[in-house]
């Protein structure tokens, strides 16, 4: 008896959420509908905006700029992992969207689906990052150039003059174009200078945690640094953390030069007051590039060049005003 | 007789993770004896602070240590493993840094007693672990499926506490729990394992909980015929493995006054499970140890710490860990057992007839 009351609650309930797939699904087609009405149909994948305040700026950009006010009709779909992307994107063509903006999770793998969406019409545009695929399987790509971000990081890092750089470099996930670029130009770097070392080189996963714990252990192990390179933000934080636990200084003018990326607000507020030395910009800010793009190719015209890099700056704490903070801060 | 001794020792469940914790000791004495130096310094606030490897351990062990409590409970009481803790975590967390932020993402001041935002986390870590408990106890879905619902949404639902937004709190105060507290040179993250164990020390001492719990492990049936309600047993572990995680969330929390959802304690839960089974608990349920299992938790920060001590990349780490699980499941599988048994007979035959 029990077991069949269950089993009809059970039932039940999985006939209401049928019910409520199907409402969703007429909603879905009435947006359809609406979109020969002249709304531009685009599918946007992206990562997971919790991942970072990078992305969770980057998300809000682009919700606020593809709205049906703008005259979009925006999917989103969400992952830090390829192949999940790629299963929203054939989704994505199979629902025959317009347009499929891009930040992929990794650069390989893309090629196949993109042909898939070439030969459906289905125009692709890149945003924030490139993958490894042949240029002409997407129409245009917005782009941080994440190893022109690093050279200038290292270059400013070379101005500070110190005579000999014991750098610890914490990286992020291997592999994506953020780390690969900002690890570069250091890699580069330190395998030209005698006078630069690495200390210690490991990845933290953009996680502050980890590069918390990392930073401690090389403490712990009682060798000597005067530089963390972190590939972002957070992991400038975690780093700091373990500094501030073990009383090392750091900062303008202190023992260790703390250098970040991505340009949180609140890490340039630690820049402003003098506790981290150097964040370099990454511009989460691409959705009017975007919408520029798709504007022109509605219109019929040609692009006059198929990567656009955006302007990014690199901030110092002696320099940097509340201005900036305020301008900059994402 | 010294046979006997031999096999107390061998059935003790500590035997496992004091064995494996021997070994790290033993690896890290000879490859560089300054391992176990602990020095003491001053942090930059300018309060004493004990630092080296061993402080280290203690200090991020702790989360794991406080989970591994709960997990064993939850392990033995269902004959299944939570999935959800990292997620809820992640929950409590976020519901901690609501209530001191006010929904405010950069408030000048926290606009609530941390004691109130902590018990509001434990109520949220409750009611994560009642909901678990629930789909357990009462409609007998098993434990990896039913904690499968907070794994997959738990750290949307926490960004959602706070829209999306990562606060952070304004005042030093909250940073003591996953940090020092003045004057202190211990980490305060120390004296938390410290209370939880008591805690629980005192449960397990005063109240039938462990026999309680262990009955339903073995039997459910038989239990039940005995009085004992099977139900109301395994959705209480799963309500105080929510407790846990509040604890374990402050920590967490605290140790940057900020979160950052999507990687708050991250595979935690793996982590966590293989304390239990470190511990020499059986992951099927019935008998079990808290202390093996709280050890096994710090041998896997042990471990954790000496790997990145040696350079070894941080996501390879999971495989290390891997290895260990090979070892443990190939011990316990009951085909090696057997086999060590009449091997130990054998070697015992061929001792007494050289006699």
């Amino acid at each position: 008896m029990k077991k069949k009351v269950l089993a009809t609650i059970i039932a039940s309930v999985m006939a209401l959420g049928l019910m409520a797939c199907g409402s969703s699904a007429q909603a879905a087609k009435n947006t359809t509908d609406s979109g020969s009405d002249g709304l531009i149909k685009v599918g946007i994948i992206n990562n997971d905006p919790n991942e970072s305040g990078y992305r969770t700026a980057n998300d809000a950009d682009l919700k606020a700029k593809f709205t049906e006010a703008n005259g979009y009709d925006a999917s989103f779909a969400y992952s830090l992992k390829n192949d999940e992307q790629i299963q929203y994107a054939q989704n994505f063509i199979q629902d025959d969207v317009d347009y499929l903006l891009l930040s992929a999770a990794d650069t390989a793998g893309w090629d196949s689906v993109l042909q898939d969406a070439k030969t459906a019409g289905v125009k692709v545009i890149l945003f924030d990052r490139t993958i490894d695929a042949d240029s002409s399987l997407y129409e245009a790509s917005i782009v941080s150039d994440m190893a022109k971000e690093g050279q200038t990081a290292v270059d400013w890092l070379a101005g500070q003059g110190l005579s000999e750089y014991n750098v610890i470099h914490i990286q992020g996930v291997m592999g994506s174009a953020a780390q690969q670029g900002r690890s570069g130009a250091l890699d580069t770097k330190v395998a030209a200078e005698s006078n630069w070392n690495i200390v210690k080189q490991q990845t933290a996963e953009w996680n502050a945690e980890k590069a918390q714990q990392i930073v401690q252990s090389v403490i712990d192990a009682g060798t000597s640094f005067n530089v963390i390179y972190a590939e972002n933000d957070d992991m400038a934080k975690g780093a700091v953390a373990a500094l501030d636990a073990a009383g090392i200084s750091h900062g303008v003018g202190k023992d260790v030069i703390v250098m970040g990326f991505d340009c949180n607000k609140w890490a340039l507020e630690e820049l402003l007051a003098q506790n981290w030395n150097y964040d370099g910009q990454c511009n989460p800010f691409q959705a009017s590039y975007i919408d520029d793009i798709i504007k022109t190719l509605e219109s019929g015209g040609t692009l006059s060049q198929k990567t656009i890099i955006m302007d990014e700056k690199g901030f110092d704490a002696t320099t940097i005003t509340q201005e900036d903070v305020d301008n900059y801060g994402i | 007789m010294n046979d006997n001794k031999f096999k107390k020792l061998m059935s003790n469940q500590l035997f496992i993770p004091v064995i494996a914790l021997v070994v790290l000791a033993l690896i890290n004495l000879i490859n560089d004896p300054s391992f176990f130096k602990v020095t003491l310094g001053t942090n930059n606030a300018g309060n004493p602070v004990l630092s080296g490897y061993l402080i280290t351990i203690l200090d991020y062990g702790s989360e794991l240590g406080i989970l591994a409590i709960g997990m064993t409970l939850v392990t033995a009481a269902s004959g299944g493993q939570d999935i959800s803790v990292g997620a809820t975590i992640a929950i409590a967390g976020s519901a901690m840094l609501r209530v001191l932020c006010g929904g405010n993402s950069r408030p000048e001041t926290i606009q609530a007693p941390i004691i109130v935002a902590f018990l509001v986390a434990c109520l949220v870590g409750m009611l994560c672990g009642a909901f678990n408990g629930l789909l357990v106890s009462i409609f007998k879905i098993q434990p990896m499926i039913a904690t499968l619902i907070l794994f997959t949404a738990g750290r949307s639902i926490a960004a959602w506490i706070n829209n999306n937004e990562l606060p952070i709190v304004p005042d030093p105060k909250f940073s003591y729990f996953g940090g020092f507290i003045p004057g202190i040179p211990i980490p305060t993250t120390v004296f938390i394992v410290a209370i939880c164990i008591v805690i629980i020390a005192l449960v397990l001492k005063f109240t039938n909980l462990g026999l309680y719990t262990q009955a339903v492990g073995i039997n459910e049936n038989s239990s039940r015929l005995n009085g004992i309600n099977p139900t109301f047993i395994k959705f209480l572990s799963f309500v105080i493995l929510g407790l846990c995680v509040a604890v374990a969330a402050l920590i967490k929390v605290s140790r940057l006054s900020t979160i950052n959802y999507s990687v708050i304690a991250k595979d935690i839960e793996m982590d966590a499970i293989l304390a239990v089974a470190l511990g020499g608990n059986a992951l099927s349920g019935g008998k079990f140890n808290i202390w093996a299992s709280i050890l096994g938790a710090y041998v896997i920060q042990f471990l954790t710490t000496t790997l990145y001590k040696f350079n070894v990349q941080s996501d390879a780490l999971a495989a290390y860990k891997a290895v260990v699980v090979i070892v443990l499941v190939i011990f316990s599988a009951p085909k090696v057992r057997e086999y060590m048994k009449d091997a130990r007979k054998k070697i015992i035959k061929v001792q007494k007839e050289a006699a």
